[in-house]
């Protein structure tokens, strides 16, 4: 047996209200009216594609032995990175072993379920035991575009395997046609599109159909026999019409979550199954199929072990976990749609060292430190001598790992003149429980909702973007935990 | 056995620009006003001088690095200059590299000069400056407010202080530096201010608002340093000496280890007790007689008075609303205006700080005359509370 171990999903916790977007732009364009319903997720400014890659990994991969996974693929056709390899900044991110194959997987909408077939087929294969497969995107849109409507902004993982599998792999199927719906030129920021009635009758229509038949066909399998068919489709007639054609009912269908998120690019169908399985009972036979110059269709059965789904892993937590924004301008200024005034202290030179980074990148991107083998004391970072006073011992350091350690604030402060996306800068030094403390940047919080003392977790963030040369810095930043486990608001 | 600085170093002289924002200054005019005002002072020579120390902290965005630009500003005799840079603490760093040179015998009559030209910027507020690879990649974005207001937070923490009972102690702190600095004619900032209106204005890091920060200043201070024989030799009578100077380092022990509660400043705390041990002071609260410290901020000042011993701790919030270090105090504080309205030009602070003990020391403090003083004490931190250097001279009558 091979399938699915475990899955995470990610959703950032801002949710641009949709009616936000037609108060400040209705105006101009009437067109968006009618599709002004519910609410879309949105970035924060230190969030992309691979700080939500990473918060999705790190909840599937919860509690596992890290050591089994083999592989690590990436699907996304938003990298921060067109050539350095983005699989491997979130293995670094998330310490993975070295010795193991990172991948990343991207140009098309479909980039998720092609990276979930290749994986299955690895572990079928037989050399690899577990493969972590990550989808996120964040994809750019301009001002008053239906685009800016329909996307949202998302992550979803699933790690792969054969023992303890939450699902069974069955079969998969998939098809290739270069119908050009919409395409991003690899110079240019936004999608171009085609117009929709034809992408509905042409593209969504035809191509999934054919793809889900051929699969039921491979797999001797009857659509009713299907408890959820999972497939990402925007405009919602669509979307139910297709179910129909196949002979499915509407209760088949999984929701396409426009109203919650949107649709999160390449990661959708990975954010749509994460949602279904943790409703799924056992025996249950899920569809799940990626749309983009083709299609792919991939036939699961849901085992008993998804009663024992840990509560850590679960995409409805993030779901949960939101603040509606209201602010269109906030919207524009974090997705770069509106040129804004930094101030002179923006103008500093953030140019990265990378061989710095290459010495560092365990801190850097792993948040890992050191435990003193002497006396016993974490620290981070982690330098050639402890720094127990009472200690001081030399090359005593041992890998220790912070970002999962449970810490408190012990100061803080929101500072006004620094230049700031969003001001005031938040941050503080936090305390691990256990030992090791240090000065960080918060996030996703107000100032009102820090106080000395209370917890605090750890987020793989944006720290930095270098506009002249066109490197995202990453670190790690400290959120409320009140926040993530949505007491506030 | 090391037997410190006490009395084996004499101030003859000394001088100081007007701060604050001197547009049409350059670092090296700056220099020379401070100078041609403390060779006058000294009724020395030029040549006489054997060896100078140069204190600048940002040298690369007025002057450039090296010991240089002292030496052409001044036209200094092809002498020894060494520059000096220890973050706030630099003109501290410059008059104690000097104070050693003589006392150890090596020359006779040495130059500590500080300057920092910091309104060639373009904005209000310091430049940022380099933290190093590692930390650009991995530390918050710290402007010196915000990370001093990192204190605040702690310390209301600790001590069970409410936000409002500790923004009032702040607003006395920088009241008191207002009403000082209006009776300053070298003061950048000489206006008086009302306790309203430093509560009412805008935070720039919370807790802290615009007038609980320092100004950002343009200026120049320095200091001629010899042995009490060669300045009585000299004819000098009434000798100001060196009592104490001691410096203390932050190691990673408030940033890494699990002791300290980001309250106060551990740096501060230990150079306070050197320097009393080293200046023979066993009761601080009654031996002071004036104070300049590192008000970069006023809960920078608070705090201090807790790390300097003259205040117990938890007790400065209750000194300071008392008016323990008001000019007419205790223990008068920020008596030209402190950093807070003299200004704070970097390289230049520590002697500054001196320059107005020295005046008082001499009754040449002008309406700021305190009664009779005997022992002064300046203080500056350099960094952020999390990692910094803290440094404390002690100046007094000598043999007294």
């Amino acid at each position: 047996m091979i399938g699915i171990v475990s899955s995470g999903g990610y959703i950032p916790r801002l949710r641009l209200q949709r009616s936000a977007i037609t108060k400040a732009m209705g105006w101009f364009a009437p067109n968006l009216l009618g599709a002004a319903q519910g609410e879309r997720s949105m970035c924060n400014w230190d969030e992309d594609t691979l700080t939500m890659a990473v918060a999705s990994a790190r909840d599937c991969i919860v509690d596992m032995d890290k050591s089994e996974i083999d592989a690590v693929y990436l699907a996304s056709t938003t990298m921060p990175f067109a050539d350095r390899d983005n699989a491997g900044i979130l293995k670094t991110a998330l310490n993975l072993k070295n010795n193991i194959s990172t991948a990343d997987f991207s140009t098309t909408l479909k980039a998720g379920t092609t990276a979930l077939i290749s994986g299955l087929e690895s572990i079928k294969g037989g050399d690899r035991k577990e493969i972590l497969v990550v989808a996120a995107d964040k994809r750019r849109s301009k001002a008053a575009s239906i685009q800016e409507m329909r996307f949202g902004d998302g992550a979803a993982s699933l790690l792969l395997g054969r023992e303890n599998l939450i699902a069974e792999f069955i079969d998969s199927y998939s098809v290739s046609y270069d119908f050009v719906d919409h395409y991003r030129g690899s110079s240019t920021t936004y999608d171009y599109n085609w117009e929709e009635r034809w992408i509905r009758d042409e593209g969504y229509t035809k191509i999934y159909i054919e793809a889900i038949l051929g699969l039921l066909e491979k797999a001797s399998t009857k659509i009713n026999d299907v408890a959820k068919i999972i497939y990402p489709c925007p405009v919602k007639r669509t979307h139910t019409s297709i179910a129909k054609s196949l002979g499915a009912k509407l209760e088949q269908v999984a929701d396409n979550m426009h109203e919650v998120t949107g649709e999160c690019g390449s990661a959708h169908p990975f954010v749509m199954l994460a949602q279904e399985l943790e409703n799924a009972q056992p025996g249950d036979k899920l569809i799940v199929a990626g749309f983009g110059q083709g299609a792919d269709v991939l036939l699961f059965q849901v085992t008993d072990n998804i009663k024992n789904l840990n509560s850590k892993q679960m995409i409805s937590k993030h779901l949960a976990c939101k603040k509606a924004e209201h602010s269109y301008t906030k919207w524009l200024l974090f997705n770069e749609l509106i040129d804004t005034e930094m101030g002179a202290r923006a103008e500093a030179d953030n140019r990265t060292p990378l061989s710095t980074l290459w010495r560092e990148h365990k801190l850097i991107l792993g948040f890992v430190g050191g435990i003193c083998k002497e006396c016993n004391t974490p620290q981070i970072p982690s330098d050639r001598v402890c720094v127990n006073p009472d200690c001081g011992a030399v090359d005593s350091q041992e890998e220790y790992e912070f970002s999962n350690r449970p810490a408190r604030v012990l100061t803080f402060t929101g500072d006004n003149l620094g230049a700031s996306m969003d001001p005031p800068a938040i941050f503080g030094m936090i305390q691990f429980e256990g030992g090791g403390r240090m000065l960080m940047d918060f996030s996703d919080c107000e100032l009102d909702d820090v106080e000395v003392g209370v917890p605090m977790e750890l987020s793989f963030r944006k720290k930095y973007y270098d506009k002249n040369r066109g490197f995202t810095g990453y670190f790690w930043k400290a959120i409320p935990q009140m926040i993530t486990d949505n007491i506030a608001e | 056995m090391a037997t410190g600085i006490r009395d084996k170093v004499a101030i003859i002289g000394m001088g100081c620009s007007k701060f604050g924002e001197r547009w049409n200054m350059s670092g090296e005019d700056l220099m020379v006003e401070a100078f041609v005002e403390c060779l006058g002072d000294a009724g020395i020579e030029k040549k006489d001088i054997q060896a100078a120390w140069f204190g600048c902290c940002r040298s690369e965005i007025s002057v450039t690095t090296t010991s240089m630009p002292l030496s052409a500003a001044l036209g200094l005799p092809n002498i020894a200059v060494t520059r000096v840079e220890n973050a706030c603490a630099t003109g501290t760093e410059a008059f104690r590299g000097a104070c050693y040179a003589v006392a150890s015998g090596a020359y006779d009559i040495c130059l500590a000069l500080g300057m920092e030209k910091l309104k060639d910027t373009g904005y209000g507020g310091l430049p940022p400056h380099g933290t190093g690879t590692r930390e650009a990649m991995i530390s918050p974005t710290i402007t010196p407010p915000a990370g001093f207001a990192l204190l605040a937070s702690a310390y209301r923490a600790m001590h069970k202080v409410s936000r409002e009972d500790l923004k009032r102690a702040l607003a006395h702190v920088s009241w008191k530096s207002h009403e000082n600095g209006a009776k300053n004619p070298k003061a950048h900032l000489r206006r008086p201010v009302s306790i309203e209106k430093i509560l009412a204005a805008p935070i720039i890091a919370d807790p802290l608002g615009l007038f609980d920060c320092c100004g950002v200043s343009d200026g120049s201070a320095c200091a001629i340093v010899t042995t009490p024989e060669i300045a009585r030799n000299l004819g000098k009578k009434d000798l100001v000496s060196v009592k104490a100077l001691q410096i203390a380092v932050s190691n990673n022990y408030e940033a890494r280890f699990n002791e300290w509660q980001g309250d106060h400043l551990v740096t501060t705390d230990k150079a306070a007790d050197q320097a009393f041990k080293e200046a023979g002071i066993q009761n601080p609260r009654e031996e002071i007689s004036m104070m300049e410290v590192h008000d970069c901020f006023s809960i920078t000042e608070l705090v201090t008075m807790e790390d300097l011993k003259i205040s117990p701790r938890g007790g400065a919030v209750k000194d300071v609303m008392d008016g323990f270090y008001d000019l007419d105090g205790g223990v008068p504080c920020q008596v030209d205006g402190g950093l807070k309205c003299f200004g704070h030009p970097i390289g230049a602070s520590g002697l500054r700080m001196l320059y107005e003990m020295y005046l008082q020391l001499h009754g040449r403090a002008g309406e700021r005359q305190i009664k009779d003083p005997k022992i002064g004490l300046t203080h500056n931190v350099g960094g952020l509370p999390i990692k910094n250097v803290a440094a404390i001279s002690i100046i007094g009558k000598y043999n007294v």
